[in-house]
């Protein structure tokens, strides 16, 4: 009797987390890393502009080991007006970092692609830094179904 | 560790003025987090490939500073404008003091 009552408890506990994916809210009990940290170090404590940003990574990753991640900011990359810096943060990796990119205007195109690690699944999070000072982001949430941080 | 090539492949080697190539490029390596412990417990200390630059004629063009959550075997893909014909210079460098290099002739008409 109570080994049924347990299922039951279990199934319905596991449902009310994959309702909360559905509503697309990150599952929690997931300790929170250095994400923020990172965050207002790089921006100085100013809080970014979301927008300019595209971050395109599978809604479903299979391999957390190797994860797809298209970048791309909104920017003429002209000597007057171009994207400096995107550091890259996942809020859910023992570590935050992921990656620091610098673009100079003969880049001709603010845009990387590069394959990352995802221990589960989170958001990942781009902050561009412009050539005027101003700081904007793009954030991606992706769903790993096996972890890939080798811990 | 002996030292791996990249492979590298550009969308164009010769250009008008004003075009954009794409540049793409995968090296070997185990990108070791520092994460992982071996059978005995002890940690398997941290081992990356912590720069990737792009130069061209000398002048910066792309650089990504990697840290442990870059995957296995770093693939890294970027743009680059030139805007005369040059050489095109790629630099990994590693952790435990490993450096790797390589070039592309670009043209521009």
């Amino acid at each position: 009797m109570s080994v049924e009552l347990n299922r039951r408890q279990a199934l319905m506990g596991a449902g009310a987390l994959v309702a909360l994916g559905a509503v697309g809210v990150p599952a929690p009990a997931r300790a929170a890393n250095d994400a923020q940290e990172r965050l207002m170090a790089f921006t100085g404590g100013v809080q970014p502009q979301v927008g300019r940003v595209m971050l395109d990574m599978p809604e479903i990753a299979e391999n957390g080991n190797t994860v797809p991640m298209h970048i791309r900011v909104d920017s003429p990359m002209t000597p007057e007006d171009h994207v400096q810096k995107v550091l890259v943060l996942a809020d859910g990796n023992p570590q935050s970092g992921v990656a620091t990119f610098h673009f100079s205007p003969m880049a001709g195109v603010a845009e990387a692609n590069t394959r990352i690690r995802l221990g589960g699944t989170q958001n990942v999070m781009a902050v561009a830094q412009m050539s005027d000072g101003s700081f904007h982001m793009g954030s991606f949430e992706v769903r790993v179904t096996i972890g890939g941080c080798g811990g | 560790m002996s030292t791996p090539r990249p492979r590298i492949r550009l969308s164009a080697n010769e250009i008008s003025a004003g075009q954009v190539i794409d540049v793409r490029t995968l090296i070997s390596h185990t990108m070791e987090t520092g994460n992982r412990r071996d059978g005995s417990g002890n940690v398997i200390p941290r081992n990356i490939i912590h720069t990737f630059r792009a130069e061209f004629d000398g002048q910066l063009v792309f650089e990504c500073a990697m840290e442990p959550a870059i995957s296995a075997n770093p693939y890294m893909q970027f743009n680059v404008a030139p805007p005369h014909s040059g050489t095109l210079t790629l630099t990994w460098l590693g952790d435990d003091g490993m450096e790797v290099t390589a070039t592309e002739e670009i043209t521009v008409t």
